[in-house]
């Protein structure tokens, strides 16, 4: 009966959230170079993408919000903007599984696209609602495709625990 | 007892249903923390303890990271120095001479200025002290553009200190923790700045939106600003001092004025934070804050500073009714004949009161005196 064994949470959930906090913090760096600034992608979509494909879980949204918070309060915005649009997307996803699974590279990554497209539109509401100020829209595009290159990782991550408790595939 | 040998021990909640209130809770949190935030505010109250300790902690662990970037930095410009000294040499040669002229010019200028000074008894701000510091973390997004500088209350940095380049404005600290303070960019979506055209005077507000030009608002005047129109800070409102040089004005792809920050065209690495309090304000507000201030003024009548609403005195005198117009709070008169000492000597504890009419005053014009 390995196969209904429960992953084991400082594996999927652990581990990606170091990583997503160690890449924040190296992408924050104050290089320019030829005045072109280092990207700034948002790097907590992965887990919110492959958290919500890979399993129902009562722990990734709690671990998701503390990524939020750490996004917040070390980019500086506004306390829980990141989580609650994280959430948000993570919540569509999770509604969508059932349609996700089984899908080619490509699909994914279309689903993928979706899902940091409702994160960004998400944080735009958040932003317009606490500012009461519309953020650049070019700003907010650029951000988003960053983001959106990221796939790569949410499929090594999919690929990695999809298949590691059978009862949810 | 353990629980799988109790009476519950048998009861499966489905893990999807599960997973779903866990959701539910973790979004509540988040929209609570949402709620509560006040960054906008920009005070040091809303800097709460826990931004302090992430931005004491990130301070060294960002520092260490953006090292080898730094060094990297210094590596190609020590390469591009060897490389271009000649062309570099031949520029700055002609840059000497332009500037020549321009230090005769402000010589000149320096003294009419003093000889002025002096004649109209002027008295010109101090000179306002700076720490350097340097920038170890920087986030560019659209919905956050703040720096972390390596300086913070060990320094005699304080919320609201304006930063710069060497170039012009940076933004301004919101937040200070020991070693360490938050620097919100002016392109940030929450930063506004008083500034004007250098060339009219004319006012605006700079207005970020998380992208790299931020906004010109509330521009007045007829024909204010051309492009390419140098922008300083006005120092209105004492949030930064005047003159500081910000960027140069540009029409954005929408329609609107914009400005490309002067500030963008240097190196981000280093920042000066200028420990600027603004001198025009109070000197001792603290004993200004100790006197006894005059009682609160209520909407109540009874309370009202204009005395108590005492009701229409029988039978008034026909020049009584004219002087005074009906409904009105001001103190009046029981009688006619009081009329006159009254309005000679009004009552000395309601300094406010709208003086009574000494002369007949036609009622049409008599509701422009009421108090509201």
């Amino acid at each position: 009966m390995t196969g209904a064994r429960p992953l084991n949470p400082g594996r999927w959930l652990g581990v990606p959230m170091l990583f997503v906090v160690l890449a924040t913090l190296a992408f924050a760096a104050p290089i320019r170079m030829w005045g072109l600034q280092l990207p700034e992608p948002v790097f907590a979509m992965v887990p919110a993408f492959a958290w919500a494909v890979i399993r129902p879980s009562i722990l990734a949204p709690f671990a998701l919000l503390l990524l939020g918070l750490f996004l917040d309060t070390f980019w500086g915005g506004p306390t829980g903007l990141w989580g609650l649009s994280l959430l948000v997307a993570y919540a569509s996803v999770l509604a969508g599984r059932n349609m996700l699974t089984g899908q080619s590279r490509p699909m994914m990554w279309a689903w993928y696209a979706g899902a940091c497209a409702i994160t960004m539109a998400a944080g735009f509401l958040f932003t317009m609602m606490d500012s009461l100020a519309m953020p650049s829209l070019v700003a907010v595009f650029w951000q988003f495709l960053v983001t959106a290159l990221l796939f790569p990782f949410a499929h090594r991550l999919i690929d990695r625990f999809e298949d590691a408790d059978v009862r949810f595939r | 007892m353990p629980f799988r040998e109790g009476p519950l021990g048998d009861l499966k909640v489905p893990l999807t249903w599960t997973a779903a209130v866990a959701l539910i809770v973790a979004v509540v949190i988040a929209v609570a923390f949402l709620l509560a935030d006040r960054r906008e505010t920009l005070q040091q109250q809303a800097y709460g303890v826990t931004r302090q300790t992430v931005d004491t902690v990130a301070k060294p662990v960002s520092g260490v990271i953006a090292a080898p970037g730094r060094w990297t930095g210094v590596g190609v410009g020590a390469v591009r120095n060897y490389f271009f000294a000649g062309s570099e040499n031949a520029r700055l040669k002609a840059e000497l001479q332009e500037m020549r002229a321009y230090r005769d010019k402000y010589l000149a200028l320096v003294d009419e200025n003093d000889r002025y000074k002096s004649l109209l008894g002027l008295k010109t701000d101090p000179p306002i002290p700076m720490a350097a510091a340097r920038v170890v973390a920087d986030s560019r997004g659209p919905f956050a553009n703040t720096r972390l500088a390596d300086a913070g209350k060990e320094k005699g940095v304080v919320v609201g200190n304006p930063v710069m380049n060497e170039r012009g404005l940076v933004g301004r600290v919101v937040g200070v923790a020991p070693g360490a303070s938050r620097v919100l960019l002016l392109t940030d979506i929450a930063s506004r700045t008083p500034v004007m055209i250098d060339r009219t005077n004319a006012r605006a507000i700079l207005t970020g939106d998380g992208g790299p030009n931020p906004k010109l608002d509330y521009l007045r005047g007829a024909d204010p600003i051309q492009a390419g129109d140098r922008v300083v800070t006005s120092g209105d409102g004492g949030v930064v001092p005047r003159g500081l040089p910000v960027g140069a004005a540009v029409k954005g792809l929408d329609g609107r004025w914009r400005v490309v920050l002067f500030a963008d065209s240097a190196s981000i690495d280093y920042v000066r934070i200028l420990l600027f309090k603004d001198f025009a304000q109070l000197a001792d507000q603290q004993a200004l804050a100790a006197k006894v201030l005059p009682p609160v003024i209520t909407e109540n009548p009874q309370d009202s500073m204009l005395g108590p609403a005492k009701p229409a005195t029988p039978a008034p005198a026909a020049g009584a009714s004219a002087t005074t117009p009906a409904g009105t709070v001001a103190p009046k008169p029981t009688t006619a004949g009081a009329v006159a000492p009254t309005v000679a000597k009004p009552p000395a504890a309601r300094p406010a009161a709208p003086k009574p009419t000494t002369t007949t005053t036609p009622p049409a014009a008599a509701p422009a005196r009421t108090p509201q």
